[in-house]
């Protein structure tokens, strides 16, 4: 029993949170493996536009709330989304003509295209503040849990109790149908052959009459649909604050490094592995211990190797670790 | 069908090529070739919109085409291959072939998602082109090899192949022979003069093989540090003083490239 309690604390407390954040993770670092691979520069930028995504996501929501047009037990944010990517791909497209375009024209080296983007990461941070207000926003509505604690023991009779909340599953699943769309994408169409090419030998490319335009072009719009998707997830299942999605950008550029950058099944299971590290490195296993030892060698301390506070700083390490040891993250290469 | 004039492309105080003019009668299979260092690859390059020119101007049926890019050239209908083979390497040898194809559905991204039946109707024209070329290239049992794992002559196929997906007009190849083996050099020369009857090719080609050069070559141009040396058909040029110093013979004082003062 007191196994089994064991299991159910440490899954309440680190696997359902620890894979629903490593499922945002996975989607940001694969808008930021995306764009490093076909237009081949860091974008800083990304977490803010997560951001962007986000708050034009609740902006609809709210004007949805406020017509009173619901989505039954799901959040009305979901039905909101679709506008909220829209918004945000034209918002990208804006970004890139405005900016990034001269910049590729000039054919300027990959480092100036990543400092260009650390302004624009201003840019775009100061709208989103401008916009919405510097304030956390809740814009969270519908059916809380899909299962809560108290039901789970009654229903297992465990001391421990499992809760699942429905913001957890929305993320795992919409991450899950999002993945599979976009390697069916790049492994079966056109494009996103194309897109392949273009990221593996760019000469080649447009000698193939492949059109850079289109394929950059191409890659701001999935980019853009994954950046709202992942901060939208985010902000559903945390709550929206301005300022988080910078914090963001760190463990979702040590999941696209960590991972392999380029590699969009490097994204995903960087994302994971920081999210996992982050979670049971600052989890306190004071209780999951009194469990499983016995009683006189239970401990007395939380046994928390990292207090919460400093969850960013484990991206760092792992970021840092991963450079001096496999500097080609988990999957080498950089192409799509 | 293609003229450049007075083209210059410098690097630095390298003249890689160095004031040359020349035409390309159309439906010809016009040889270039040269010492090392001649700056063939680099005109090639210019042509080919991989770089600007220094000064000079390049016309493609009358047409002036001087820094075009590489993909508005392909719609024009001109195509290259690399003198160092360049693929996809991620990608099979089927996927190299099927992505060369321009101006057509599935290339934008909602024709994917509501336009299929065009779009696969399309791809599946496309995919029995380039299994096509595949076997007329021999390479039958590669054809979902990624073509990175290919070796260098293979590679070379896949060069020329790519030039077989579309109706090019005109076809720059670079030593497309060198590093392939002689039964399949023979097969290449004989689906060069192919396409030139049957699909109306130009092909403009440099090839340090004078044999195979007079094989199938009408014109054959002659560049030397930049500069035309002289141009005439194969036997003529063979027979040319300058050139046998310059290139063919024991000379040499041309052989390499130098840097101008
Ligand atoms: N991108 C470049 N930057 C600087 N120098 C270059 C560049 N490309 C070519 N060159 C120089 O230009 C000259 C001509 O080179 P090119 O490759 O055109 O010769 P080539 O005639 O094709 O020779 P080969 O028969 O060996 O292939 C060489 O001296 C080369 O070093
Ligand atoms: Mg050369």
């Amino acid at each position: 029993m007191d196994f089994l309690n064991a299991i159910v604390l440490f899954a309440n407390f680190v696997i359902i949170p620890a894979t629903a954040y490593g499922a945002q993770l996975a989607l940001g670092a694969l808008g930021v493996t995306l764009i490093y691979s076909i237009l081949r520069f860091a974008n800083f930028a990304h977490g803010e536009l997560m951001a962007f995504g986000a708050m034009g996501t609740i902006l609809v929501t709210w004007l949805f709330q406020s017509q009173g047009i619901g989505f039954g037990p799901l959040p009305t944010a979901l039905l909101a989304l679709p506008i909220g990517i829209v918004l945000t791909v034209v918002f990208a497209l804006l970004t890139d003509m405005s900016v990034y375009r001269f910049y590729r024209r000039q054919r300027v080296d990959p480092i100036i295209m990543a400092i260009a983007s650390v302004g624009v990461m201003f840019v775009m941070g100061g709208l989103v503040r401008f916009i919405i207000g510097p304030d956390d926003q809740n814009f969270f509505d519908g059916m809380r849990f899909l299962i809560r604690a108290g039901e789970f023991r009654n229903m297992t009779g465990l001391d421990e109790g499992l809760a699942i909340k429905l913001t957890q599953v929305i993320t795992v699943v919409v991450a899950l149908i999002v993945v599979v769309v976009l390697f069916w994408f790049l492994q079966t169409t056109r494009s996103g052959k194309a897109m392949r090419a273009y990221s593996d030998n760019e000469d080649l490319a447009l000698l193939s009459g492949i059109d850079p335009d289109r394929v950059v072009m191409t890659a701001w719009v999935i980019t853009a649909i994954l950046a709202t998707i992942a901060g939208v997830l985010y902000g559903l299942d945390k709550t929206f604050k301005p300022f988080i999605y910078m914090q963001l950008l760190l463990p979702v550029f040590a999941s696209a490094i960590v991972g392999g950058i380029g590699q969009p099944v490097g994204a995903i299971l960087g994302g994971f592995v920081v999210a996992f590290s982050e979670v049971t490195i600052t989890y306190a296993y004071k209780k999951f211990l009194a469990y499983l030892l016995p009683q006189q060698w239970a401990p007395d301390g939380l046994v928390q190797l990292l207090s919460t506070d400093y969850k960013f700083a484990i991206s760092f390490i792992i970021l840092v670790l991963v450079l001096l040891i496999r500097p080609t993250g988990i999957i080498r290469g950089k192409v799509l | 069908m293609i003229a450049v004039d007075n083209l210059h492309m410098h690097f630095g105080g390298i003249r890689a090529v160095d004031g040359t003019s020349l035409n390309i009668e159309k439906g010809s299979i016009t040889g270039l070739i040269g010492p090392n260092g001649a700056g063939k690859t680099t005109l090639f390059n210019v042509i080919a919109g991989a770089y600007k020119p220094t000064a000079g101007r390049v016309y493609l049926d009358d047409e002036d085409v001087t820094g075009l890019a590489p993909h508005e050239l392909f719609k024009k209908g001109l195509l290259r291959t690399f003198q160092i083979a360049h693929e996809f390497s991620t990608l099979s040898v089927l996927e190299n072939l099927m992505v060369v194809a321009d101006n057509q559905p599935g290339e934008r991204l909602w024709d994917a998602w509501f336009n299929n039946k065009q779009v696969q109707a399309f791809e599946d024209q496309v995919r029995v082109k380039a299994l096509e070329v595949i076997e007329f290239l021999e390479i039958s049992h590669l054809t979902h090899e990624l073509a990175g794992n290919l070796s260098g002559g293979q590679k070379k196929l896949l060069e020329l192949g790519r030039t077989m997906m579309v109706d090019a007009k005109i076809v720059f190849l670079d030593e497309v022979g060198a590093g392939v083996n002689r039964t399949l050099l023979k097969t290449i020369g004989t689906s060069i003069l192919r396409l030139n009857e049957e699909r109306g090719y130009t092909f403009c080609m440099i090839e340090h093989d004078m044999d195979f050069i007079s094989r199938l070559c009408g014109p054959v141009i002659v560049m030397a540090e930049g500069k035309l040396l002289t141009q005439g058909t194969a036997d003529e040029v063979k027979a040319n003083e300058q050139v046998i110093e310059a290139y063919l013979g024991t000379g040499q004082k041309h052989g390499k490239n130098r840097t101008s003062s």
